[in-house]
């Protein structure tokens, strides 16, 4: 008898130790939660991690997925050899515009190759039941612009695509980033990737920016800074007042650029100024589910305190203008400089050999240098803003004559506003074009290739030797710039232009 | 694609002591335009391989019939250039399930273990053994266990052992890719899912 009660009361103890046991640890993981100050990145990363593999990567859960005729035939080709299907085929949007025309997009593709890969891309979106906007649809675009424009990118989310600007939608405050074919394969079938957490990066850009200083400026700037490869192995924040004032198109536009400094990715953390411009789209969530979204989407900041594996800092004031000189992203200027001088040491063959093919010399002033072609576009500055600030320089001016301009909005819905907004008249009055939606010369993997030799313009994202077409000579600038250059036909400071 | 598992390989090797054998060499960009997977083994080296008039070259090593074999034994830095995935294919198709050298290319390195060819990086004097050994003897023969994670010239006896991470080992082991892993996963996933807000 005794024996038993002094059991029951000592069961009776262990039980409530172990009660005093777990309230605590559930105190304390509640004092964790609300006390480890956390970053925007660490925040949405954490939410998708389906499950962590020890000495190994995270299966990473994807909350969006845009496929496009270049790097899915082979993805779904694989499926097919499985036996295996698209697991939520809601998730996954297909648009066509890397190898689609810019003029007479109602007529047939030409080029046989570019034809197969459309096809491939309507066939295999009809078979497994994904929302497909080919060529003449009235949503079809640059994956990058469209995304967000019919409200498929949100606050939060995991987006991954098959090419490597998918950094573009970090602008809304999601994890977005570029993959592989195989990976395409592994959302499609599975909603899934595998990868090791990245380490973080902040940039600040502190202050305000000075007139004609646009958000192409911003990027191109930093990138100038940190080297085209300075954030190899990070995912970057963007950060400070320069962000926070910066509309959503200008944020895409930074974000956009991010792989081009060797980022996996950048975000930027959502505001008023993303709820504003998301609220009303087509995709995005409405009445109650809105309610709840935004309620989570205000929590995605980085907390006062959390850390992050390197961070720099920069000033508004220091940015001008920008373009580029050489053929890597990296090699950028304020306009109003001077190419600098090599440094010594192992990087300096690669310096010349990249001034020579740009035909350019060291101390060389870039004001002046004689242009030939002016691309507008690409899923950098394809944006209504990019092309109201290039209206903003040519309306009452005339395009110069020796210029070649390619006008190529990022999508129709983009190019229905050029139109709704009277800019289309100014452009016309001006003496330029405007295409049809595409990548366009961004890529040259259409008939929009830079002839070898000649000088471009661009707002694009990629100088690189032959990128615009073998032996065409990029300078990478913002719509400012492209603007200025378009209607004096040489490399000009658009402030010098600007009312 | 599925792969045959990795455990236990022995096979004579063929020996390429060229150092930074890059992708575009691996496989020219001109065979990327496929839409499919297949056939890219007949391309594999195919500039080093064929004269441009479709000739075998005699001088290259797949074109010498004294040299055969699962394995091939390359150079430093193995796999260097773009990231195609292609290259990994052409290795693969070609008939080789294992590529030996001093080092390798990061991208290279990921793409091979996710199709099932076992990338494995000796010390540079064990490469040269190795070159010596086939050299003496193309029949010659090596060993390479994944579970002790070891490569045996079995002539010699002369070993040694090599790195590779958890889950990549079990991967291979198993004859598993991400895609099996993910599949292995999918109820694990779908529950995941449903609590997403999107
Ligand atoms: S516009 Fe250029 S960078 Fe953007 S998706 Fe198209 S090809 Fe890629």
């Amino acid at each position: 008898m005794l024996q038993a009660k002094t059991a029951i009361n000592s069961q009776n103890k262990s039980a409530k130790i172990g009660q005093i046991v777990r309230n605590l640890r559930f105190h304390y993981n509640l004092y964790k939660m609300s006390n480890t100050p956390s970053t925007l990145f660490d925040k949405v990363w954490d939410a998708h991690v389906v499950r962590s593999i020890k000495n190994g990567p995270d299966v990473f859960f994807i909350d969006r997925h845009f496929i496009h005729e270049v790097t899915s035939p082979v993805a779904f080709l694989g499926l097919e050899t499985r036996g295996l299907t698209v697991l939520f085929p809601q998730k996954t949007f297909a648009t066509a515009d890397h190898n689609t025309p810019t003029i007479n997009q109602h007529l047939p593709v030409k080029d046989p190759l570019s034809a197969n890969q459309l096809k491939a891309l309507e066939t295999n979106s009809a078979k497994y039941g994904i929302s497909h906007w080919g060529l003449g649809n009235p949503k079809n675009g640059i994956v990058h612009v469209v995304g967000p424009e019919n409200g498929i990118t949100l606050p939060g989310m995991t987006i991954v695509c098959g090419d490597s600007h998918t950094s573009t939608h970090g602008a809304f405050g999601a994890i977005a980033f570029g993959i592989g074919t195989s990976e395409v394969e592994m959302v499609l079938s599975s909603q899934c990737i595998m990868q090791p957490k990245p380490k973080k990066m902040r940039i600040n850009v502190n202050g305000s920016l000075q007139k004609g200083v646009t958000p192409k400026d911003v990027v191109l700037y930093i990138i100038s800074q940190l080297t085209a490869a300075g954030a190899t192995g990070y995912f970057v924040e963007f950060a400070g007042e320069v962000f926070e004032n910066m509309s959503m198109e200008g944020r895409m536009t930074v974000c956009n650029m991010s792989i081009e400094m060797g980022a996996r990715g950048g975000m930027i953390a959502p505001d008023e100024t993303t709820f504003k411009y998301i609220n009303g789209r087509e995709k995005a969530p409405k009445g109650e589910a809105w309610d709840k979204a935004l309620t989570y989407w205000k929590t995605l900041k980085t907390d006062a305190g959390a850390s992050f594996d390197k961070e720099y800092t920069y000033n508004a004031a220091d940015i001008e203008p920008m373009i580029t000189f050489g053929t890597n992203p990296g090699m950028g200027i304020g306009i109003s400089k001077h190419i600098p001088l090599s440094e010594q040491g192992s990087g300096k063959a690669s310096y010349e050999k990249s001034l020579n093919y740009m035909g350019f010399h060291e101390d060389d002033a870039m004001l002046g240098k004689k242009v030939d072609y002016v691309f507008v576009g690409s899923c950098t500055n394809g944006r209504i803003e990019d092309f109201r600030a290039f209206a903003s320089i040519v309306k009452g001016r005339k395009k110069a004559e020796h210029v070649t301009a390619w006008i190529v909005p990022g999508s129709h819905i983009v190019e229905k506003q050029i139109k709704d907004e009277g800019i289309l008249d100014i452009l016309t009055e001006a003496g330029f074009q405007l295409r049809q939606p595409g990548c366009s010369a961004c890529l040259a993997m259409n008939d929009d290739k830079i002839p070898a030799g000649k000088y471009a313009v661009s707002t694009s994202n990629r100088n690189f030797e032959g990128r615009q077409g073998p032996g065409a000579r990029t300078m990478l600038a913002s719509p400012l710039v492209a603007a200025a250059a378009a209607v004096t036909g040489v490399v000009t400071d658009p402030r010098e232009l600007m009312a | 694609m599925a792969y045959d598992k990795f455990t236990v390989l022995t096979s004579t090797a063929v020996p390429m002591p060229i150092e930074n054998v890059d992708t575009d060499q691996i496989i020219p960009a001109r065979f990327l335009k496929a839409t499919e997977r297949k056939g890219f083994g007949d391309n594999l080296f195919r500039d080093w391989r064929y004269n441009n008039d479709d000739t075998p070259k005699k001088d290259f090593v797949l074109n010498n019939p004294i040299y055969s074999g699962k394995i091939l034994v390359a150079g430093r830095n193995f796999g260097s250039g773009s990231s195609r995935e292609h290259a990994a294919w052409a290795i693969y198709d070609y008939g080789f399930r294992c590529v030996v050298s001093s080092f390798f290319a990061d991208i290279f390195k990921n793409n091979s273990l996710n199709i099932g060819i076992l990338p494995v990086q000796v010390s540079p004097e064990f490469l040269n053994k190795i070159f010596t050994a086939i050299e003496a003897d193309p029949k010659a023969e090596l060993e390479v266990n994944l579970p002790a994670q070891t490569i045996t010239i079995l002539a010699t006896g002369e070993k040694e052992s090599f790195d590779i991470n958890d889950y990549k080992k079990d991967n291979m082991t198993h004859g598993y890719d991400d895609i099996d892993y993910l599949q292995s996963m999918k109820e694990e996933i779908s529950r995941f899912a449903a609590k997403s807000l999107y």
